[in-house]
């Protein structure tokens, strides 16, 4: 029996010619993430070990950006723990304000994440990184501590769920489109413990950002990780930020899935996800020009160059809402500097809409945009849990960076054809 | 190991950051956490939940985010142990890691209401409703995770086996 491809790359890194679903294994990691908000735990956990360095100085990332720019005096104490923990260790790759970005965003512009990779985080998002065709999962802060000190980590291999999709796209419909309304089909626990991937013409068809939305969000639907198979468009967007070789894996033509899905995305609208979980989606159509009171683009989910051309798209000559705050996010420093260079920031901030610093800020509540009791957003983030953004009647729809957009501009959540 | 407590009962994908709201993720320590525990859809539980007390809940508990502030938070307010139709992935491994007890069983979830009593044997994996007399039993832990258990959590049994491995170099 053949295998798929988050199982080749498991088997590889496992030291073994085959593993199968349910086997427990310890595999190599090939980089190991935390943030400032788990990496504190991490070294504390990494003190308690009694090891002295981290396995290898070059596969530690750490990034401040949950709270960064510091919000606040504890967050500015984590902040400072971890930039000394890095010092002390001699981390290459430990980001701080004005260089950094979102982690998943600037992890594979930076080139540190590789197709085959095996890579884990202290943050759920990690599984963003399975767009590369890499294993990318996340984990908690004892498991990175553990992953820092000995450059392994045990795993159960999971059993694949393969995703195919068909058809055009509809105008506006785009790689968030898609995985919200996967979501909505399978539920928020519909791929608890799977390797999803996702595959068929629809997908193959999506650039890069498009498809670090689609696996950015497998975690959404329980998933362990979320992967594409590597291709052309891979290779063009990893070459020539390939910071080491890397080595691509393709699943079996016989490989055996616990469930294949397959769906048509020409009949799918732009979707909109109702509070308070992702899987609550609806065509946005059907949300009933529900008036709003602010709007966030950006995130490790659509925080990227493509995402912010999108909104700008529909935000060009037409003005936010006088009821709306709209807060831009560009996901890096990069993608701020090619942002501003193609005249994107000038369109935002001619439209009314505030730019600001990478950071996570707003989607988990932090800074940059909280919410107070009865207040709605539409935000381009992954998670609309209760108080997610701010007071816990507080109220988030889910979206891609149109339909974000065009609600800013109308006031309530509308298709950018409604504009 | 027996545990015995009162139940707390929650309903399906209860996530992390209602377990922890991320407002509250500018402190590390299992103390400071557990004062905000379960805060945005329980505000009577941190002042109130009694060391030993059980949460029971439905699916997919511990969705979300991969902070352990979450099964910390929990362990910080003095609750024994999690029972839970299933868990989600990361919050498993997390509870795990550090050493906070949970189990997976549909039926005595059915069964037990907020306000119950709880005897639950950890390592017979056996659930006592004290209240109805029922009793349930629980999925057994794989064998490679009661390793880790048994070693008190992930940083123990790691630090163990980093010893081992360095005698025998």
């Amino acid at each position: 029996m053949g295998m798929t491809l988050a199982e080749k790359i498991l088997a590889a890194h496992a030291g073994l010619e085959e593993v199968h679903p349910g086997q427990f294994v310890e595999v190599v990691v090939d980089v190991v993430l935390s943030n400032d908000i788990t990496a504190p735990i991490a070294i504390r956990e990494f003190e308690e070990l009694g090891v002295e360095r981290v396995f290898d100085p070059q596969r530690v990332v750490m990034v401040a950006d949950h709270f960064a720019p510091n919000k606040d005096i504890k967050s500015a104490a984590q902040c400072l723990q971890v930039r000394q923990f890095a010092r002390a260790q001699g981390l290459p790759h430990h980001f701080d304000v004005g260089r950094m970005g979102i982690e998943h965003v600037l992890l594979p512009e930076q080139g540190l994440v590789l197709p085959g990779d095996v890579v884990v985080g202290a943050d759920s998002h990690t599984c963003t990184y399975g767009a590369l065709g890499a294993f990318a999962t996340g984990m908690g802060s004892t498991d990175i501590a553990v992953a820092m000190a000995t450059g392994r980590v045990w795993m159960r291999v999971p059993e694949t769920m393969r995703i195919i999709y068909h058809g055009e796209l509809q105008p506006w419909v785009g790689g968030k489109d898609l995985i919200l309304y996967t979501i909505g089909r399978i539920g928020v626990s519909g791929a608890l413990y799977q390797a999803m991937e996702f595959a068929g013409p629809a997908v193959e068809g999506l650039s890069m950002a498009g498809r670090f939305t689609m696996a950015n969000m497998a975690i959404e639907a329980g998933a362990k990780a979320g992967l594409f198979a590597v291709d052309e468009v891979t290779r063009a967007y990893v070459d020539g930020r390939a910071t080491r070789p890397y080595r691509v894996y393709q699943a079996d033509a016989d490989a055996a899935c616990a469930q294949v899905i397959e769906i048509d995305v020409s009949q799918i609208e732009p979707q909109v996800a109702f509070p308070h979980l992702p899987e609550n989606t609806r065509p946005v159509s059907q949300a009933n020009g529900l008036p709003i009171d602010q709007v966030v683009i950006g995130s490790c989910t659509n925080g990227r160059l493509e995402d912010l051309r999108v909104a700008a798209q529909v935000l060009r000559g037409r003005r936010v809402h006088p009821d709306v705050r709209c807060i831009i996010i560009p996901g890096s420093q990069q993608v701020y500097l090619d942002a501003l260079r193609e005249g994107l920031v000038e369109v935002f901030i001619e439209a009314g809409a505030a730019v600001s610093t990478p950071t996570c800020g707003p989607c988990l509540g932090g800074h940059m945009g909280v919410l107070a009791a009865g207040e709605r957003a539409v935000s381009t983030t992954n998670r609309n849990f209760r108080g997610r953004m701010g007071h816990p009647e507080s109220e988030v729809y889910l979206a891609g960076p149109a339909v974000a957009a065009a609600s800013a501009v109308a006031g309530r959540i509308v298709h950018p054809c409604d504009l | 190991m027996t545990i015995e407590g009162v139940v707390w009962k929650y309903g399906d994908n209860v996530d992390t950051d209602v377990i922890i709201p991320a407002r509250y993720l500018n402190v590390s320590t299992a103390e400071e956490l557990a004062r905000h525990c379960m805060e945005d859809i329980d505000p009577g539980f941190a002042g109130t939940v009694q060391p030993g007390d059980v949460v029971v809940a439905g699916e997919n508990f511990g969705c979300g985010s991969s902070r352990e502030h979450a099964p910390l938070a929990l362990k910080g307010a003095g609750v024994s142990c999690v029972v839970a139709r299933s868990f989600a992935r990361i919050f498993y491994r997390n509870a795990i890691n550090v050493g906070l007890p949970i189990l997976e069983c549909p039926a005595a979830v059915e069964g037990t209401e907020s306000g119950h009593h709880l005897e639950i044997d950890l390592a017979a994996g056996r659930i006592r409703n004290l209240t109805t007399g029922r009793v349930y039993q629980a999925e057994p832990y794989p064998p490679f995770m009661m390793a880790i258990i048994e070693a008190g959590g992930l940083v123990p049994y790691t630090r163990r086996r980093l010893e081992v491995e360095k005698r025998e170099t």
